[in-house]
């Protein structure tokens, strides 16, 4: 291997990515525009649940259980109905997510056996907003409960006291439990996995296609030459794009940074070489760029998306699902990105992870270079 | 006449997108295959539902209440719990490590604090790294802990008052969820996947067929021949529209036959619904083709538009929780609308009465980038 070629390589990548400049704007830009767009749209705080209450006891006790619901912001009241049909109707049409139906001859019910309830309806085609709206109303019902019991016991001059349960939770990590903190490095880690084996998902495949491999061929420059030189560039470019992210998530968005910078360059260096080579495989693999393309898409966007623990948390998929994300790099990055943002995890903590993910690296270079050959069938 | 030439012109062009596209067995094989093994995978994995929380426990109290305490969280099918920890630092260390999500620490006198009618307290550690597994973590937690309090309160009166026990008030909540009374996550999400997988694809595609041609130079053998622009892009469009079709009839069978997903609505909404979609992305496609000129652009382009798309289009998180300039934005996102249709017909049945309004923004959408492409594209090489 010669470095002059390998040099003389770069230089004819970095021409081609500088005689496109619009598509060098784009390739630096987006990532931060996706940020921007992810940082503030994604979210999974649920608040302000549309709430239809139809109360048909219409009493004191009735109004008082009610009140309940109008003073948390958990839930926004923005019907109240006065015919169940009503209600059936807010539900389908989707005004409303959840309706507390508190029924007739309720609080007569509750004073004269003790055991009274109130049905809650859900549209549940919206699971997790549903089972979250469900968990807040039972809390409030809750309350109600213990409320009247607490009244009841201090009328029958039983001396109980209220026997209650009190968590003192302390939150790590994210103390105000915000989808934020959670979601930016995320999105920086899927953005990157997509962006990186993009930029390089192509560069073989083209040069098939346009004919001129025919004239790399020609020339005495070996593969290992053409890949290095093939993938230094878009490195530079890719860590470049991971700074700007880094930066806007720690200076824009706030999201607290505990750990290191060093640790934080290094793995995602890692990581690149890890994407980069996975675009160049796939590169090798299509031949025709619309073949490379779609494998690139397959190979990065969805598992990017699904199978990182971006959004869906690995721990809760099936155990089959689980295994499939241990060979995907994005998986590992993401939770990487996450530790060193918000636990400043060290290096030595995360030790397996980073040597999957070098595992993987190895593996793809390996077969990236094997899988090229540098002549015409 | 003049319409007979043109219907005979798109004809021809046609059969070579049908030949070019179908002739490569590696591209044939790219177009089908993946999204099948997409479906199977992403809908297994596409899930929010909180089954299982790690959990460590430190009983530094050890009496009768706080063993039963334990033992409440030890028996719940939410919880695992993953270690009795002895010392307080193993707690710190655990959660740190990252072995366990919530950590317990009951302090001794709180079995004290219960007898004597005074609320006891319990020190819990949370890893709120994912902040949504975390709340739904806590809300398990309360709810164990209230059922606790709950039933000590009922033992102690029926000890003290057994004649007034069965009166203690109590308000309960019945519960009753609409469309999916199991609140099956994968129900919600493999509509989603459905409406994601033919984005990705038929953008994608779209884009590089017409790319393609500019960037190895065919598109100058068309520029001598008679088809007029929107002739051309017509005859871009059926073969992938047709592919579309083929590729969403598979992939809604495998949501209802392999996931079970209920159909309740009709074929024939799911299908209007679907096709309009196709329309809006084939659009979309033909769309990022006028703007760039090599199939590297047209790829890092299009998904310039599809991961916003994705991302804002409640596939994942809802979109009542955007801010509402971004819930604005997801109007004009026809992956938003199509996957509302999708979760409506399969869910609650759904039909055209209640779905039109959603397939009337799919096709302003498609027809307005339509037109915008057809003026924009040049068949000239400038």
């Amino acid at each position: 291997m010669s470095w002059r070629r390998v040099l003389a390589m770069i230089r004819k990548e970095a021409i081609q990515i500088r005689r496109d400049p619009s598509s060098l704007v784009i390739i630096i830009l987006m990532p931060l525009i996706q940020l921007f767009i992810f940082g503030y749209a994604v979210n999974l705080d649920i608040e302000h649940v549309p709430l239809c209450i139809y109360d048909r006891d219409g009493t004191q006790t009735s109004q008082d259980l009610l009140k309940h619901f109008q003073a948390t912001e958990y839930f926004r009241i923005v019907r109240a109905a006065d015919s169940y049909n009503e209600v059936v109707q807010h539900i389908d049409d989707g005004t409303c997510t959840v309706a507390i139906v508190v029924p007739p001859q309720f609080s007569q019910t509750l004073h004269s056996s003790g055991q009274a309830s109130v049905q809650a309806l859900l549209d549940a085609s919206d699971n997790n907003t549903a089972s979250i709206g469900m968990g807040y109303a039972q809390g409030i019902l809750r309350s109600y409960s213990s409320e009247v019991q607490a009244e009841w016991i201090e009328k029958q001059g039983l001396a109980t006291g209220p026997p209650n349960v009190s968590f003192q939770a302390r939150t790590w990590f994210n103390e105000d439990l915000e989808s934020m903190a959670n979601f930016v490095p995320g999105v920086v880690a899927l953005v990157m996995a997509i962006i990186g084996a993009f930029l390089t998902s192509l560069t073989i495949a083209r040069e098939w296609e346009r004919g001129t491999m025919e004239q790399l061929i020609s020339t005495p420059v070996g593969k290992l030459e053409i890949q290095i030189g093939k993938l230094v560039p878009y490195f530079i470019i890719g860590m470049a794009d991971t700074a700007l992210c880094a930066g806007a998530a720690v200076w824009w968005f706030g999201v607290p940074f505990r750990g290191s910078w060093t640790v934080l360059f290094g793995c995602s260096m890692l990581f690149l070489i890890t994407v980069l080579s996975l675009g160049y495989f796939i590169s090798v693999l299509g031949k025709s760029q619309l073949a490379a393309s779609q494998l690139a898409v397959v190979a990065t966007v969805m598992p990017a998306l699904l199978l990182s623990g971006f959004i869906f948390p690995i721990d809760q998929m099936p155990v089959a699902a689980q295994w499939i994300t241990r060979i995907l790099p994005p998986r590992y990055y993401v939770s990487i990105l996450r530790n060193v943002f918000l636990k400043g995890t060290t290096v030595r903590v995360m030790e397996g992870q980073l040597f999957a993910l070098a595992i993987i690296a190895v593996v793809l270079v390996a077969l990236s270079t094997r899988a090229f050959h540098k002549r015409l069938e | 006449m003049k319409l007979r030439q043109a219907l005979s012109r798109v004809g021809h062009m046609l059969r070579k997108e049908f030949i070019q596209t179908l002739r490569d067995p590696r591209t044939r094989l790219v177009l089908i295959v993946p999204p099948i093994i997409q479906m199977m995978i992403f809908g297994y994995a596409a899930t929010l539902e909180v089954k299982h929380v790690s959990l460590a426990v430190l009983d530094l109290d050890n009496t009768q209440e706080s063993r039963e305490l334990v033992s409440r969280f030890s028996g719940s099918r939410y919880f695992t719990l993953e270690q009795y920890a002895t010392r307080p630092n193993d707690l710190r260390d655990g959660i740190e490590r990252g072995d366990f999500l919530l950590a317990l620490e009951i302090d001794s006198g709180f079995a004290q604090c219960l007898r004597g009618g005074r609320g006891a307290s319990v020190q819990v550690l949370v890893d709120a790294s994912n902040s949504n597994t975390a709340l739904v973590g806590l809300g398990y937690l309360n709810q164990i802990s209230a059922k606790f309090a709950q039933d000590y309160q009922a033992d102690a009166i029926q000890r003290k008052a057994p004649q007034l026990a069965s009166f203690v008030p109590q308000v309960e909540l019945e519960v009753r969820p609409w469309f999916n009374e199991g609140l099956d996550s994968q129900w919600y999400f493999i509509p989603g996947v459905i409406g994601n997988l033919m984005l990705i694809m038929i953008t994608t595609v779209t884009a590089f067929a017409i790319v393609r041609e500019r960037e190895i130079g065919t598109l100058e053998q068309m520029m001598v021949t008679p088809i007029r622009r929107w002739e051309f892009i017509l005859g871009k469009m059926v073969p992938y529209f047709l592919i579309g079709c083929f590729e969403a009839a598979m992939l809604t069978l495998i949501g209802g036959l392999w996931f079970e997903v209920p159909f309740h609505g009709h074929a024939s909404v799911l299908a209007v619904g679907v096709m309009i979609f196709l329309l809006a992305a084939l659009s979309l496609g033909v769309f990022i083709s006028t703007i760039t000129v090599t199939q590297q652009q047209a790829l890092i382009g299009a998904f310039f538009f599809i991961l916003p798309a994705i991302m804002l289009s409640g596939f994942g998180t809802p979109v009542s929780s955007m801010p509402p300039f971004f819930q604005k934005l997801s109007y004009v996102n026809p992956l938003t609308h199509v996957i509302l249709v999708l979760r409506d017909v399969y869910l609650k049945g759904a039909g055209f009465k209640v779905l039109w309004p959603e397939m009337a923004a799919m096709a302003v959408f498609a027809l307005l980038l339509l037109g915008v492409s057809v003026l924009r594209f040049r068949k000239s090489l400038e």
